[in-house]
């Protein structure tokens, strides 16, 4: 078919870096200690656990006692969520959140809302922002927690999480924030943005799948999740998945060392497409912040075209990207962030994510610039909702 | 995902575009719920001699439209009534259980389009057909609800 893939969906998940690959090797069967153990191959898998722990805790500006290891992104979120919600509903049983967080957090605060909690959701802007006024606004007397996403999955908006850590503090209430996007992509101190909690996700960050961790600031109290054993302090029982451990540690390790110079590469890829896209298609809408995005998200719906086929016209063409249609979600209505921000769920219908990462180019950029608007004008000449318009023009 | 068949008539669909001098229109669908159908048809002497679409709609929106004007053009406008959904998603060898609304849009599509043709003869009463085909809107279960349920 195609002699090349291009893959444009980082955002979903990443390959694990050789370097990563590498490092986690040695846990499968030579170090293969259970952690727990008094004896020596038990202590080496302890100290590999706690070298990442360091890792982790270095790359967002915290201390290793702070950091727990989960078995993903979304677990890290539901544990911050009913971890908190549970130890703190003497306090007070109100939570707020956004209505762009990813299901991880809106499907949790559903349940949370089942046993009785109370959940204020947070609408955005056009561009994905939540309003500073809004979160203030929001804040009672019973409210425990507020979890704003650091930086959305779809569009790729990044919330101003620095002014929500200080007004949380001011108020006295915990701050999560789910960065399993962020992570990796752009810098992260929780000390300078007032994070009481935070998610990441291992595979997003070029890590394994299957692993995460949760940042616990010193001092806020949070139940377990997953009862047992004393790992993780006694916190989150569960044998420790040392490879996959190790993995993430070292791909935190490698994102943070290269940073700037990955960040510079990937947002001029990000803005040659934004840029290139406007410029030869007519009938389009970038989604989400125009500057304050992910440095390599691109989001874009394209009037009078469905997602899917889009999607379906550039696997042929060896791109691989993702969209919010319904069609592609499997359910019947378009991506609720989509909706959130405002899109007709017409155009939300039409609209492709394209999230760079470490192994595209320019070339990749050019070659999408040239398919794309091939592909959507193919797609176009076939819908009856472009005819309309061209029908209308003629008159 | 999609079966072999389906791939090969959303790449390359069979009659897409418009017929100038149709006896015969029918869409069906809405943009709300990401597909819409408008079928063509040119029928003369009760017999469908061409038919073309446009859609605009996922892939396998793209393939049932596209295997539904193969299915009705040389048919007789009574047996063109007769061509259901059923038929249209086996002509293409099956599609996935969450698609399967779109094969009824492909039924319904072509109904509203001999619909009209009944009409402008004044062989059917004069009114549009109500369904509009979006599962989301009209809550019919179009003989597919076990089928059509969310995975």
């Amino acid at each position: 078919m195609v002699d090349r893939i291009i893959y444009l969906d980082h955002a979903a998940t990443t390959y694990v870096k050789p370097e990563v690959f590498d490092a986690m090797k040695p846990y499968f069967s030579e170090h293969f200690g259970n952690a727990s153990s008094i004896y020596s191959i038990g202590r080496e898998s302890k100290k590999a656990v706690e070298e990442a722990r360091e890792k982790v805790a270095r790359a967002i500006g915290a201390q290793p006692r702070e950091i727990y290891f989960t078995g993903s992104g979304s677990e890290a979120d539901n544990w911050a969520l009913k971890g908190v919600a549970a130890a703190y509903k003497q306090k007070g049983k109100h939570i707020i959140t956004s209505k762009i967080e990813h299901p991880a957090v809106l499907n949790t605060c559903k349940y949370l809302e089942k046993e009785g909690f109370e959940v204020t959701y947070l609408p955005v802007d056009g561009d994905g922002l939540v309003s500073l006024e809004d979160v203030r606004n929001a804040i009672k007397e019973n409210t425990i927690l507020i979890s704003i996403m650091f930086a959305n999955n779809e569009i790729g908006t990044i919330q101003p999480i620095n002014e929500i850590g200080a007004i949380a503090r001011e108020k006295g209430v915990l701050f999560h924030t789910d960065a399993v996007q962020a992570v990796g992509n752009v810098a992260i101190d929780v000390e300078e943005l007032n994070v009481d909690l935070l998610s990441l996700s291992g595979h997003k960050f070029y890590g394994p799948k299957g692993v995460g961790a949760l940042y616990v600031r010193k001092g806020v109290k949070i139940s377990s999740l997953i009862h047992g054993g004393q790992q993780e302090r006694g916190k989150r029982a569960s044998t420790e998945n040392i490879p996959s451990i190790v993995g993430l540690g070292r791909a935190i390790e490698l994102a943070t060392e290269n940073m700037e110079e990955y960040n510079k590469r990937i947002t001029e890829l990000r803005e040659k497409t934004i840029e290139g896209l406007m410029a030869k298609v007519p009938y389009i809408k970038l989604n989400g912040h125009r500057t304050k995005r992910l440095p390599g998200n691109v989001n874009i719906s394209f009037q009078f075209i469905e997602g899917e086929s889009l999607l379906l016209m550039l696997d042929m063409k060896g791109v691989c990207g993702s969209s919010g249609s319904a069609c592609s979600s499997g359910s019947l209505d378009p991506s609720h962030v989509l909706l959130a921000i405002g899109l007709t769920h017409e155009i939300a219908h039409g609209s492709l994510r394209l999230s760079f990462g470490d192994d595209n180019t320019l070339e990749d950029v050019e070659y999408l610039l040239k398919e794309i608007p091939n592909i959507v004008s193919r797609l176009r000449d076939m819908s009856p909702l472009y005819e309309a318009v061209k029908n209308k023009q003629k008159q | 995902m999609y079966s072999e068949k389906v791939m090969d008539h959303f790449t390359n669909p069979r009659n897409v575009g418009e017929i100038e001098d149709a006896n015969g229109i029918g869409q069906v669908g809405n943009a709300k719920c990401g597909d819409i159908m408008k079928m063509y048809l040119k029928i003369e002497d009760n017999i469908v001699v061409d038919a073309k679409f446009k859609t605009f709609g996922c892939g396998a929106a793209v393939a049932t439209s596209s295997m539904a004007t193969e299915l009705v053009i040389g048919k007789t406008v009574e047996e063109a009534m007769k061509v259901t959904n059923k038929a249209v998603a086996e002509a293409l060898d099956g599609l996935p259980p969450q698609k399967m609304h779109c094969s009824n849009l492909a039924e319904e599509a072509i109904a509203a389009a001999l619909e009209d043709y009944r009409r402008k003869n004044g062989e059917a009463p004069n009114e549009a057909i109500d369904c509009t085909g979006c599962c989301c809107g009209c809550g019919h279960s179009h003989g597919f609800e076990e089928d059509s349920e969310e995975e």
